[in-house]
């Protein structure tokens, strides 16, 4: 039997809401904060609502900081990054002060650029563009649209941007790179574009499996 | 680009039910808010909003199992309020499955929560609901107390009060429009649009789906939130939203049917079809699709 998905809990944010979505679609996962659980999991999904600053201190204070690297980073288990998730795994956020992130893509969290007409936080359902055939959007197109509720974004390198939301500015929507994926806007609560997109990332793995 | 235009639907509890509010002051039952929100989850609304109107008048917090039942129905964010006092009241209700919560009362006796709360869960996920009403001068005030009590704050002024503490986004109540189907008060929304640099959630008067397309069209809100219609029409969201993509109107088509070849009423009901084109009909299997 396989492990189940991990979603890791460490006090930020909505977590029950992954589990639900993920249970809606038939994959088992469990919330949790321990390493050996990290160990044994067959995805991680790095969920998080909440202050980038507080967010990595809970890391830090669950010693979770090296356990997560070494299951993502060491041993390349599919993961899945979500909102703040996604922003953590950045370098460092300017959000209340100047913070050091997880690192494991280049670049840092900034506040999204004012413009007139476009009210912050960017709240709400938002059109993505992406490229053709990318996996992570299988079964989703140019109309399907995915909840956002940031007022941060993410700067990286343009070869790790794998969707971008129009908000004036192109805002960073999807990164990845081998096997890591991670989103500004949550998929758990965007219905069924959402789903799709959960699914396509357990496919990775379930396919895996299957072979 | 900006974000799709929202519709949000308001499910109003009172002893633990979701109740048909008119005036604040008649109150009709409806039923139970989990059975509600997956109806209208699936009916494709963008939002849910879940508030214990009771709550804070009771000393009390919203019921914890309401809000994970709700949370565990729908696919899309859920804001709660109601009785939320303390950063921890916050977080309980974030982690029973509250996307963001709404502070009504606490924005107006303790402002400063506001901000605490947004420094620990940032102000994406705080949302200031305000209740107005008009004065007889027809100044917008905000009003206290379940819409009640005349604090003498001016609407827009306090929306921008808000903002600054740390709101991410205002829910503005027109508590003299609750339950009167009599459409948006549009001068109010859009002076309080106006005011701030956050979204802003329009609630109270919505009747037909004409009133989304008033809203939409001529006030920088950036939802429209309706409580009893949607209880009481037949296929209320769809219906909105295929009347205000007919009217031009940027908002998000993610359910099963789009009624693009559905007659409305004027009210904004559905038309019954002529005979002679229902059996001419010809009808396609489609099967559900598999996620």
């Amino acid at each position: 039997m396989s492990a189940p998905v991990v979603i890791v809990d460490y006090g930020m944010g909505n977590i029950a809401s992954v589990r639900n979505a993920l249970a809606a679609l038939g994959v088992p996962a469990s919330l949790s904060s321990d390493r050996m659980d990290l160990a044994a999991a067959e995805a991680i999904v790095l969920p998080g609502v909440g202050a980038f600053g507080e967010a990595m201190a809970n890391l830090h204070s669950l010693d979770l900081v090296g356990p997560l690297t070494e299951q993502v980073v060491g041993n390349a288990k599919p993961f899945l990054g979500i909102c703040l998730g996604m922003q953590l795994i950045a370098e460092r956020s300017e959000e209340q002060g100047d913070h050091e992130g997880l690192g494991w893509i280049p670049g840092a969290v900034v506040p999204i650029p004012p413009r007139d007409g476009f009210a912050v936080p960017h709240v709400g359902w938002s059109e993505l563009a992406f490229g053709p055939d990318d996996p992570a959007f299988a079964r989703l197109d140019r109309e399907s649209c995915f909840y956002f509720d940031h007022s941060f974004t993410l700067r990286t390198e343009s070869g790790l941007v794998r969707a971008t939301a129009d908000y004036g500015v192109p805002l960073t929507a999807v990164v990845g790179r081998a096997n890591i994926i991670a989103t500004q806007f949550h998929p758990e609560k965007s219905q069924r574009s959402g789903l799709k997109f959960l699914r396509n990332f357990t496919n990775r793995f379930a396919a895996r499996q299957a072979a | 680009m900006s974000t799709k235009r929202r519709i949000i639907a308001s499910l109003v509890l009172r002893d633990g039910i979701v109740v048909q509010s008119i005036g604040f002051e008649r109150f009709l039952p409806v039923g139970r808010a989990d059975i509600a929100a997956r109806f209208l989850d699936d009916w494709g609304v963008d939002e849910i909003v879940l508030l214990d109107i009771r709550a804070s008048a009771e000393a009390r917090r919203i019921d914890l199992a309401t809000v994970e039942a709700v949370a565990a129905s729908c696919r899309v964010p859920l804001t709660v309020g109601g009785g939320i006092r303390s950063v921890e009241d916050v977080r309980d209700l974030i982690r029973a499955g509250a996307d963001k919560v709404s502070l009504n009362r606490a924005a107006l006796e303790t402002p400063e929560l506001i901000g605490a709360a947004a420094e620990q869960f940032g102000v994406q996920c705080i949302v200031a609901s305000i209740d107005v009403r008009r004065l007889a001068n027809g100044k917008a005030h905000v009003f206290a107390d379940g819409a009640r009590r005349d604090t003498g704050l001016d609407a827009a002024d306090f929306a921008r009060s808000c903002a600054t503490a740390g709101a991410g986004e205002i829910l503005l109540n027109a508590a003299d429009r609750d339950g009167l189907r009599n459409g948006y008060d549009l001068d109010l929304v859009e002076a309080v649009a106006n005011a701030v640099n956050i979204p802003v959630i329009a609630l109270g008067g919505a009747g037909q789906p004409s009133h989304f397309v008033d809203l939409l069209s001529s006030t920088g809100a950036s939802a429209a939130a309706a409580a009893n219609m949607l209880h009481y029409s037949e296929h209320s969201v769809a219906a909105i939203k295929s009347v205000l993509r007919n009217a031009g109107l940027d908002i998000r088509l993610d359910s099963r049917s789009d009624y693009r070849h559905v007659p409305f009423l004027a009210d904004g009901r559905l038309d019954r079809r002529p005979e002679a084109e229902l059996a001419d009909e010809i009808f396609e299997y489609i099967p559900k699709e598999i996620i």
